[in-house]
C-alpha cells in the first residue's frame, strides 16, 4: 500500500485507481486564511464590547438582576405574551374572513374587505391604538339595536366595557388582520385552481372545499410569514404601554418612572422580549413540517432532533470523502 | 324513441368566454352503459363541453340534461329556477370526473384521497368508508401504494387514485379530460386498462382522449369535433376507420 500520508498529484487518476484506493489517502482540504483572521478580529472586538458593558457601573447589573424576576415585571410579561396570542388569534379569523371576501364576486362584500385593509394598514399603528384607548371621547355608549329605531337590546358605558387591554386588543388584533389577510390571500391564491375544480367534482360546497382542500395546502406558504408576524406582534405589544395596558413595557416604564433606572430596566424588557420570540420560534419550525406534509420537504427532521441523532449526516460526510480531494 | 332517458343529452349546447365562441352548438347523446371518445385538435372545445357536464361552466345557450335532469336548473312548469350551491354539488356527487393532471390532494394519502368525500359529502360510516377505499385501490392495482403521498407515486399511479377517488362516491357517470396525456408512455398502459375494465363493468363514460386505439377498442360512440361544433359521430370503426369529413381524416392523419 502506499503511504497514506502522500499528497494526492493533481489528475492522476491511473495511481488512484491502480496504486491506492482512495480512501486510504488523507484529505487536506483548503485553508481559508482570510477566513481565520476576520473570525479572531470579529471575536476580539466582541468580547471586548461585553467586556465594557459588563463593567460598565452605570449598566448597574445588581439592578437587572434585582428586577429580572419582580413580581411587577412578571405581570406584565404575563400580559404581554396573552396580548399576543389574543391579538394573532383575532387577526388569524378576521384575516381568513377579510381574504375570502376578497375573492368575492360579491361587490359588496369585495368593497367592504378592500376598505378594511385600505384603513387598517394605511394608518400608523400608533394611531390606532391611541385611537382605541379614547374610543370612549368619541362614542359615550355602546349599544346593541336596530340601527335609525329606538329599539336597544343593550346598552354599556364605552369605558367600562374598552378598558386599557381591550383597547390593545381591538388595536393590534385589528391592525394585524389587516396585514393577514394579505398574506391568507396569497396563500389561497397559490393553491392551483385544479384543486378546488377536483373537490367541487367530489360534490364538496366551496365552504368545505375552502376549508378541508385549499386552506391546508395554503398554509404553506401562510406560516412562515405568519411567523414572522408573531414576533413582530410580540414586540409591537410594547406600543400599547402609550395607553397603559399593563403589559411588560408599560410596567418597565412604571418603575423606571420611579426609580430613574431607565438603562437597565430597558435590558430587562430586551432579556425578556428575546427570551420570547426566541421560545416563538420553535412553534413556527413545528407547524412548517406540519403542513409541509406531501411536498419533498416532508422527510426533513426537525433541527432538534438533528442535533440528537446528529451522527448520520456527519457519516455521509466521511463516506464521501474520495469525492471531496483536491489535487 | 328509447323509453329510458339518456345519461348526456345536449342540444345545441353554446359556451362563450368574453368574445371567443368556444361551443357553438354542441348536439350529442351518450345512452346509460355507453363509452364516448371524444376526440379533436387542441382548443376545439373538448374540455370545455365536458366540464359543462358537471357544471363547472355555466352553459349560455341550449340544453344539456344529464340523466333527465337539467344541468343547473330545476325546471317548474315553464320556469327554470337556478339550482342553489347545495344543489348543484350534490348532483355533482353522481357524476366522476378524472383531469389531464391529476389533481389529487396533495397533503393526503393515496388512501385518504378515495375516503375522504365519501366521508365528509355523502356521511358515510369512516371504517366503512376506509374499507371501500382499499377496495377501490386494489381494483386500480394500488393496494400496497395506500399510506403514499401523491408526490410519492407515478403519474401512472396518481391517475388510477384519482379514477379510484372518483368511484368512491358511487357515481352514474364518469367523465375523463385527457387523462393519460401527462403520463410518460410506458405508464399509459396501466390507466387505459382500468378504464377498459370500468367500461366492461358497464360505467356511463365521457372519454376525451387522442388515444385512437383505446377509442377503437372500447368506445361505443366516437365524436370527432372541430371550433365548437361536432363535425362527425358514429360508430368509431366508421368515424375513426373511413370517416365522411375532410376535417376528421385530416386530423386522424396528424395523430396516427
Ligand atoms: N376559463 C376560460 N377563459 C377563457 N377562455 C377559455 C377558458 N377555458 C377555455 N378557454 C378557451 O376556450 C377554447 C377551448 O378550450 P378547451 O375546451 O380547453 O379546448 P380543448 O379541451 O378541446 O383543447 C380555447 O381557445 C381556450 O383558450
Ligand atoms: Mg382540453
Amino acid at each position: 500500500m502506499a503511504a497514506s500520508t502522500a499528497p494526492v498529484p493533481a489528475g492522476t487518476d491511473a495511481v488512484r485507481s491502480d496504486e491506492a484506493p482512495p480512501q486510504d489517502l488523507l484529505v487536506v482540504p483548503v485553508r481559508h486564511w482570510g477566513r481565520w483572521i476576520a473570525a479572531v478580529a470579529a471575536v476580539t472586538a466582541l468580547t471586548g464590547l461585553i467586556g465594557s458593558l459588563a463593567n460598565n457601573a452605570n449598566l448597574h447589573w445588581d439592578i437587572v438582576g434585582h428586577y429580572l424576576f419582580a413580581g411587577l415585571i412578571f405581570d406584565g410579561l404575563v400580559t404581554t405574551l396573552w396580548l399576543t396570542a389574543a391579538a394573532m388569534v383575532l387577526a388569524l379569523g378576521l384575516g381568513t374572513l377579510i381574504a375570502v371576501m376578497r375573492r368575492s364576486t360579491n361587490p359588496v362584500l369585495y368593497s367592504l374587505a378592500t376598505a378594511f385593509v385600505w384603513v387598517f394598514r394605511g394608518t400608523p399603528l400608533l394611531v390606532q391604538i391611541i385611537f382605541w384607548g379614547y374610543a370612549g371621547a368619541l362614542y359615550k355608549y355602546v349599544m346593541i339595536g336596530v340601527p335609525f329605531t329606538h329599539i336597544t337590546f343593550l346598552q354599556a358605558d364605552t369605558n367600562s366595557l374598552l378598558t386599557p387591554a381591550v383597547a390593545a386588543l381591538l388595536a393590534l388584533g385589528l391592525n394585524e388582520a389587516a396585514y393577514a389577510s394579505e398574506i391568507i390571500r396569497a396563500g389561497i391564491q397559490s393553491v392551483d385552481e385544479g384543486q378546488t375544480e377536483a373537490a367541487y367534482s367530489l360534490g364538496m360546497r366551496p365552504a368545505l372545499t375552502m376549508r378541508r382542500i385549499v386552506l391546508p395546502q395554503a398554509m404553506r406558504v401562510i406560516v412562515p410569514p405568519m411567523g414572522n408576524e408573531s414576533i413582530n406582534m410580540l414586540k409591537m405589544t410594547a406600543l400599547v404601554s402609550v395607553i397603559s395596558a399593563h403589559d411588560l413595557m408599560s410596567n418597565i416604564q412604571d418603575v423606571y418612572a420611579q426609580n430613574y433606572q431607565v438603562i437597565p430596566l430597558l435590558v430587562v424588557a430586551s432579556i425578556w422580549y428575546l427570551i420570547l420570540v426566541t421560545l416563538l420560534s420553535f412553534p413556527q419550525s413545528w407547524l412548517e413540517r406540519r403542513y409541509g406534509r406531501g411536498t419533498a420537504q416532508s422527510g426533513r427532521t426537525s433541527p432538534l432532533r438533528r442535533l440528537l441523532t446528529g451522527s448520520a449526516s456527519r457519516l455521509r460526510v466521511l463516506g464521501s470523502g474520495p469525492n471531496h480531494q483536491k489535487g | 324513441m328509447t323509453v329510458t332517458t339518456p345519461m348526456v343529452h345536449a342540444e345545441g349546447v353554446r359556451k362563450h368566454f368574453g368574445r371567443l365562441d368556444v361551443l357553438k352548438g354542441i348536439d350529442l347523446t351518450v345512452e346509460r352503459g355507453q363509452v364516448c371518445c371524444l376526440l379533436g385538435p387542441s382548443g376545439s372545445g373538448k374540455s370545455t363541453f365536458l366540464r359543462c357536464i358537471n357544471h363547472l361552466e355555466k352553459v349560455d345557450a341550449g340544453r344539456l340534461t344529464v340523466d333527465g335532469d337539467l344541468v343547473g336548473y330545476r325546471q317548474q312548469g315553464s320556469k327554470l329556477h337556478e339550482l342553489r350551491e347545495r344543489e348543484v354539488a350534490r348532483r355533482r356527487r353522481d357524476i366522476g370526473m378524472v383531469f389531464q393532471r391529476f389533481n389529487l390532494f396533495p397533503h393526503m394519502t393515496a388512501l385518504q384521497n378515495v375516503m375522504d368525500a365519501p366521508v365528509k359529502v355523502a356521511g358515510a360510516d369512516s371504517a366503512q368508508a376506509r374499507l371501500d377505499a382499499e377496495r377501490l385501490l386494489d381494483r386500480v392495482g394500488l393496494a400496497d401504494r395506500a399510506g403514499h403521498y401523491p408526490a410519492q407515486l407515478s403519474g401512472g399511479q396518481q391517475q388510477r387514485v384519482a379514477i379510484a377517488r372518483a368511484l368512491a362516491m358511487k357515481p352514474k357517470l364518469m367523465l375523463f379530460d385527457e387523462p393519460t396525456s401527462a403520463l410518460d408512455p410506458e405508464l399509459v398502459g396501466d390507466v387505459l386498462q382500468v378504464m377498459r375494465q370500468l367500461a366492461a363493468d358497464g360505467m356511463t363514460m365521457v372519454v376525451v382522449t387522442h388515444e385512437i386505439a383505446f377509442a377503437r377498442e372500447v368506445a361505443d360512440t366516437a365524436v370527432f369535433m372541430d371550433e365548437g361544433v361536432v363535425v362527425e359521430s358514429g360508430p368509431p370503426r366508421q368515424v375513426l376507420a373511413d370517416p365522411e369529413q375532410e376535417r376528421t381524416r385530416t386530423f386522424l392523419s396528424k395523430v396516427l
